[in-house]
């Protein structure tokens, strides 16, 4: 990366870790932009947290580089650590400590002024929907306000950076709405690496997504992208009382994907002409009781590509 | 002066444990009292005031060692610590703040025994003496704990850590003298600084001089150099990028 090239935040160049003959993270490249959010996703193991904690200056890699804001993680960890927050995948707070005085400490880290640590912290604890338990110690409070406080303090410092390792691990769905609300609002403001492997996660809040297995990266793109190139196609789930054999070999003369199992229809093709299939299925007195037409969700693309990763 | 805003953290948690107060402050003071009354029937000069309170502050500061090692391998479990590398936070800055709190705590503690020691008549007639004495035991503990908490879990620290509390409690020449033991429990009493401290202790509480004293406070002060050294080492090994 050139250093007048500064639409790009993280460059990351032939990355490699081995724990011993462990290949945690394999040769991977890639390249986040300013203000992006930008999502590794991949099951346990995939070397999500490895690629972080390089990122960090955690652990020194094996092999490859990569700059963060133009910084060689090798050469430049003291200017990176200036600039990153990070939330690690493991709720990371002093327990005894309210979340008033998690913030604090952070603030006092990062040799903010009195003033701003007050104004920042009182911010956050707003936004995390902490107010009411600021001045408690956080070993009382709920995991999920404990997970908020510790993504919290990686933002306290006002980092042009913000790693998030797997940010709503272990928090109940409401929790983790209220967690993705969060960091909707950072949308542009700030540069975030998010690692997920939960699918929606990734796909509601990600600009780019990078699919990780085994230590290498197998798929990138946008959400959509990733989508379009794997689940062509619309299907069409038609919920009803009887299936007969003559509704389905009708279909498939269609040229159509047909699943079926007793009452439910699964109808399959590149473009689906709706009405056609409706004006038949009419013709054939088939009682609908319900109807869903579905573009593919990232999930099937997920399992598709490490399914067949898991081939090679 | 990053390091402040750690340190305040560190004392917080530390003194927001009620064990600390219990096993660091409390307990010394109730054997204090307890080895007191048993002199007041036995009249045996090494449970008296003036000999026990400083011994017994010495066995206290094997409590330290297991408070900052806890502390750090706990830190260290729980991501805490990984948070904090993570920031601009440097080695000396981690070392002064997990050092800092622990000296105020020996610091309380010393005072806490030798005042417990005092009100009940206790005399102490080479003072600077027995806070050097006291003060290097303390710096020991400390560096010792974070020697276990650098290269330990929390559940091996509270192992590790029971065995030192009772090797200082049987071997230390507290409470149990090493001359009437003699053999091997004498070799291996003086093997470690807490039966050398207790002697110069016991010594200057009669008005011996360091001087007198050199040989135990050589093998003392060696400890406490070899220790807080060790410790500062196995903390920045343990913490260094991998
Ligand atoms: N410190 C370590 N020592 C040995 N192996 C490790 C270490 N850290 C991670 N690994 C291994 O590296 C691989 C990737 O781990 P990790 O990066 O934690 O994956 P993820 O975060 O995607 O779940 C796993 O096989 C894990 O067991
Ligand atoms: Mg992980």
């Amino acid at each position: 990366m050139t250093p007048a090239d500064n639409s790009i935040a993280i460059d990351i160049q032939q990355l490699s870790k081995n724990f011993g003959k462990v290949n945690a993270v394999d040769g991977i490249s890639f390249q986040i932009r300013r203000g992006e959010i930008f999502s590794l996703l991949g099951t346990n193991g995939a070397g999500k947290t490895t690629t972080i904690k390089m990122l960090c200056c955690l652990l020194t890699p094996s092999k490859g580089n990569a700059q963060v804001m133009g910084n060689s993680i090798t050469d430049h960890p003291e200017k990176i650590k200036k600039i990153i927050g990070v939330s690690p995948q493991e709720t990371a707070i002093a327990t005894h400590l309210s979340p008033q005085e998690n913030l604090a400490l952070i603030g006092g880290v990062f040799k903010l002024s009195k003033d701003l640590i007050k104004k920042r912290s009182a911010e956050l604890i707003d936004l995390m929907e902490l107010t009411e338990r600021k001045g408690s110690q956080s070993r009382k409070l709920s995991g999920g306000m404990q997970r908020r406080l510790s993504i919290a303090m990686a933002l306290m410092s006002d980092p042009e950076i913000v790693f998030l390792d797997e940010p709503t691990i272990g928090l109940d769905p409401h929790a983790r709405k209220s967690v993705w609300n969060y960091i909707e609002k950072l949308k542009g403001e700030k540069t975030i690496l998010l690692t997920t492997h939960y699918l929606e996660e990734a796909d509601a809040l990600a600009d780019h997504i990078a699919i990780m297995k085994a230590g290498k990266i197998i798929d990138e793109g946008t959400s959509f992208e990733l989508k379009k190139r794997f689940r062509k196609g619309q299907s069409l789930h038609i919920t009803t009382d009887i299936i007969i054999p003559e509704v389905l070999e009708g279909l498939k003369a269609k040229n159509l994907m047909v699943r079926n199992d007793n009452t439910n229809l699964f109808i399959e093709a590149d473009e689906l002409d709706i009405y056609d299939i409706m004006d038949y299925l009419r013709s054939k007195k088939l009682k609908i009781e319900g109807l869903q037409l579905r573009e593919p969700t990232l999930d099937e693309v997920f399992i598709e590509l490490t399914e067949r990763g898991g081939e090679s | 002066m990053r390091f402040l805003s750690l340190s305040k953290r560190n004392f917080k948690e530390l003194f927001r444990d009620p064990v600390t107060v219990l096993l660091g402050i409390a307990l010394p003071l109730v054997m204090v009292l307890l080895f007191a009354s048993i002199y007041e029937r036995t009249r045996f000069h090494v449970f008296s005031p003036t000999e026990l309170a400083p011994v017994v502050n010495i066995f206290s500061f094997t409590f330290l060692l297991m408070f900052s090692a806890t502390l750090l391998a706990k830190d260290k479990q729980s991501a805490f610590l990984l948070r904090l590398l993570t920031t601009p936070l440097k080695p000396l800055d981690f070392i002064l703040a997990y050092l800092l709190p622990f000296l105020a705590l020996s610091l309380l503690m010393i005072a806490s025994c030798l005042l417990t020691g005092y009100a009940i008549g206790a005399n102490y007639a080479n003072i600077p003496g027995i806070l050097l004495i006291l003060f290097l035991v303390g710096i020991t503990c400390i560096g010792l704990g974070l020697i276990l908490g650098s290269f330990f879990t929390v559940s091996q620290v509270s192992g590790v850590g029971s065995i030192i509390i009772t090797a200082a409690s049987l071997f230390g020449n507290i409470w149990t003298p090493l001359e009437m033991m003699g053999g091997v429990f004498k070799t291996v009493g003086y093997a470690m600084p807490f039966a050398h401290a207790a002697d110069a202790l016991r010594f200057m509480v009669y008005g011996g001089r360091l001087l007198d004293v050199s040989e135990h406070l050589i093998w003392v002060l060696a400890y406490a150099v070899i220790f807080i050294v060790g410790g500062v080492f196995a903390f920045k090994w343990s913490t260094r990028p991998k």
